[in-house]
């Protein structure tokens, strides 16, 4: 129990510690590894906020009809209208099909705003491609001004066979702070 | 020699006998103290302040759903009240209780005259107080405590939660850094100080329980550590792993925040089957029933603990897989705790029962926490869950499991061990009394909530609606009466360490374990030659 022991518990302390901070690694981790996954799966509806090419090879459908509805929410705090125009649509797999949306800004200040899609069910965010959609872009709005927001999008046929239906939700979000920090040229436009 | 070297005194044996001293007397004696049965037993204290404490919200809370509508609490602080319970009951009671148990008891089971890092366990002590401190102090604060909840859900902690939310985070820094020095003491005082002779499978249960509890605390509480350092970035540094405006999820911090948090309802719970399982063992005067499976069973619990935490989240809209994936794994870990319950009672079974108050919360332990048990069986059945989800069944379901089993083992373990921690006999008729109503005026409080929750009462809401009236005042009650029972325990502490009939070296005929061989109370330093083991 003289020097052995000692040097044991040096060995196994820096195995532990090491384990602890490469738990903590872990948890951060976790996060590139958590948005790769539901990515790769299309598990948490976590719609693409980029463009994608109509494919014209694809083949429509006609034999199914899905339809897709419309929904739309405002992060508290954002003093906008924001909803659909169009609540929704039948459509065939494979074939191109729009939807307008709107908002108005009911505040005194320019805002600009950030709309994050996300799909219902989660299975089907895979097959559902956005061609043209406000959601690529900050949506900068003038004060007591409205806007129509226009979405065009397409289901890949390969869907799977058993969804009939698909929500597409926006949620509308403040990001002027956000925006400000990188660009602060945009607070005089605010101002005027 | 002095006391702040015990690792050195230790070494040298039985050739001095400057170093069984008694130890330096006042304020510095406590706070310097790098002494396991001192340090156990600051833990154990202080894990009985953060008890009244919590159990004081407790109490706020009920008497707020006493009747419908406002009673006392503002909503705000209803909140506030809901979420510092759980936070104190589980970081600041029930974890402090079991390092506390296990820096008492580890060495003396093992044969080990201390634990293998004084120094550290002091620092792991010391800063607790502190962490508990900072977290309370937010509650005066303007703008309030943390209200979002034990579980400090996006965006609930970084949206919608005030300033002190940066105080909240650094607390539990520190608590996390404390108990991830606790279990890393235990680890290598385990693998490193046991008696010759003591293999791996003659180690007592209760320090088997809480090696692999002490690995789970290592696997976790760095990945909570992360989780809230995360949410401090998303709050005050502008990050945004949980804002969906920026790119993050939401639903990342369920799934991250219950990769701890499951494994953490194990850290409280294992060590619980440890001293169960050495409890009734001793007074049913049989060998313990399947000592082999009981580690089996421990071990897999705790590798099954890391891949259920999606039973938590299913309703956030998972794919149909991972509910079922979800579903199952946590319907698996009922066999090894089927095997665990079976062993206890198998063990029981012909044997010659007493039933002195270990034995008795033991007992109530079993049968009570087999109800949580079920309860959270019928918790993880994914489509029934959906009904269940956010109601007082869950409350239900986790107080059994919580008060009922943890709470009530680590009263087991107090019962069990004072007189060798003291050396005196307490008085089983004070302690009968304690038990008796802890163990019917519990069941009043915690079982009706089921039936609140099937009836579809949600959780954390101040106000209820009418036809829940009858049985949230019948839940008060309980609650009231459960609260009250706790100050017999503190009483009948207090007089067993102020004197009584002095205890033998092993007061209880059954008993078997290293820690009864040394007199009540044990030595200043436990094992300075170590004893023997067959
Ligand atoms: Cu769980």
């Amino acid at each position: 129990m003289t020097k052995a022991p000692m040097s044991n518990n040096k060995k196994l302390m820096i195995y532990l510690v090491c384990g602890c901070i490469g738990m903590f690694g872990f948890g951060f981790a976790l996060v590139p590894l958590y948005n790769v996954m539901c990515k790769q799966l299309g598990i948490n509806g976590h719609s693409s906020n980029l463009p994608e090419k109509y494919k014209r090879e694809l083949v429509v459908d006609k034999s199914r009809n899905i339809r897709v509805e419309f929904v739309t929410q405002i992060h508290p705090g954002l003093p906008y209208d924001f909803g659909a125009i169009t609540k929704e649509v039948t459509v065939h797999p494979g074939e191109l099909a729009h939807a307008q949306f709107y908002a108005k800004n009911n505040s005194n200040h320019l805002i600009v705003s950030q709309a994050i899609p996300s799909i219902s069910p989660g299975q089907g965010t895979l097959y559902f491609h956005k061609t043209e959609c406000f959601c690529f872009t900050q949506q900068p709005l003038k004060p007591q001004t409205k806007a129509d927001l226009p979405v065009v999008f397409f289901i890949d046929p390969a869907l799977p066979k058993e969804i009939h239906t698909i929500t597409l939700s926006y949620t509308l979000y403040d990001v002027t702070k956000a925006v400000l920090a990188v660009h602060p040229e945009v607070a005089k436009q605010i101002e005027s | 020699m002095t006391t702040l070297n015990p690792e050195m005194s230790a070494t040298i044996n039985s050739t001095s006998h400057e170093h069984h001293h008694m130890p330096p007397r006042g304020m510095m004696r406590w706070l310097k103290t790098t002494n396991h049965k001192d340090i156990g037993t600051l833990y154990l204290w202080f894990s009985f302040i953060m008890f009244l404490i919590g159990g004081c919200m407790a109490m706020l809370i009920r008497v707020e759903l006493f009747e419908p509508g406002k009673v006392i609490l503002d909503p705000n602080l209803f909140n506030q009240m809901t979420t510092v319970h759980g936070l104190i009951m589980v970081f600041g009671a029930v974890m402090p209780a079991f390092t506390g148990l296990a820096n008492w008891l580890i060495p003396l089971m093992i044969g080990a005259p201390d634990m293998a890092l004084p120094r550290m366990n002091n620092w792991s002590f010391w800063i607790l107080p502190f962490a508990f401190s900072i977290l309370l102090s937010t509650l005066f604060m303007p703008g309030g405590g943390p209200n979002f909840g034990w579980t400090f859900y996006a965006p609930l902690s970084t949206h919608y939660s005030s300033d002190s939310t940066a105080l909240f985070v650094f607390s539990i820094h520190i608590m996390g850094i404390s108990s991830i020095m606790g279990a890393m003491n235990v680890i290598v005082t385990i693998f490193n100080l046991r008696a010759p002779g003591m293999k791996w499978m003659n180690l007592p249960l209760f320090v088997w329980t809480w090696l692999i509890t002490a690995f789970l605390l290592i696997a976790v509480m760095p990945v909570l550590a992360g989780v809230v350092t995360m949410v401090l970035t998303d709050k005050f540094f502008g990050t945004s792993f949980f804002d969906a405006a920026g790119g993050g999820d939401p639903v990342m911090f369920q799934h991250i925040f219950w990769f701890f948090g499951h494994p953490e309802v194990y850290i409280m719970i294992l060590p619980a089957f440890g001293i169960i399982s050495s409890i009734i063992p001793a007074f049913s005067r049989k060998k313990l029933f399947g000592y082999s499976s009981m580690v089996y069973a421990t071990v897999s619990i705790a590798v099954l603990s890391f891949i259920v935490w999606g039973h938590h989240m299913f309703t956030t809209g998972m794919p149909l897989f991972s509910e079922l994936f979800f579903m199952y794994c946590t319907m698996i870990i009922a066999v090894p705790t089927g095997v665990k319950v079976f062993n206890w009672v198998a063990t029981m079974w012909r044997g010659s029962l007493s039933f002195e108050p270990p034995m008795l919360f033991a007992i109530a332990f079993v049968i009570l926490f087999t109800i949580g048990g079920f309860s959270g069986l019928m918790l993880a059945i994914t489509p029934a869950d959906f009904q269940y989800h956010n109601t007082y069944f869950v409350v239900a379901h986790f107080h059994y499991v919580l008060v009922t089993g943890a709470v009530f083992a680590i009263m087991a373990a107090a019962y069990y061990w004072l007189p060798k921690w003291t050396g005196h006999m307490y008085s089983f008729k004070l302690a009968n009394w304690h038990f008796w109503c802890s163990v019917i005026s519990v069941n009043v409080l915690f079982f009706p909530m089921h039936f609140l929750g099937l009836a579809g009462m949600p959780r954390r809401i101040p106000d209820y609606a009418l036809q829940f009236a009858n049985l949230n005042k019948i839940v008060s009650l309980g609650g009231f009466a459960f609260g009250l029972s706790q100050l017999l325990f503190f009483a009948l502490v207090i007089k067993c360490i102020r004197g009584g009939e002095s205890a033998p070296a092993k007061p209880w005929d059954g008993a078997e374990g290293l820690e009864w061989t040394l007199p009540s109370p044990p030595p200043y330093h436990s094992f300075t030659t170590p004893p023997e083991v067959e």
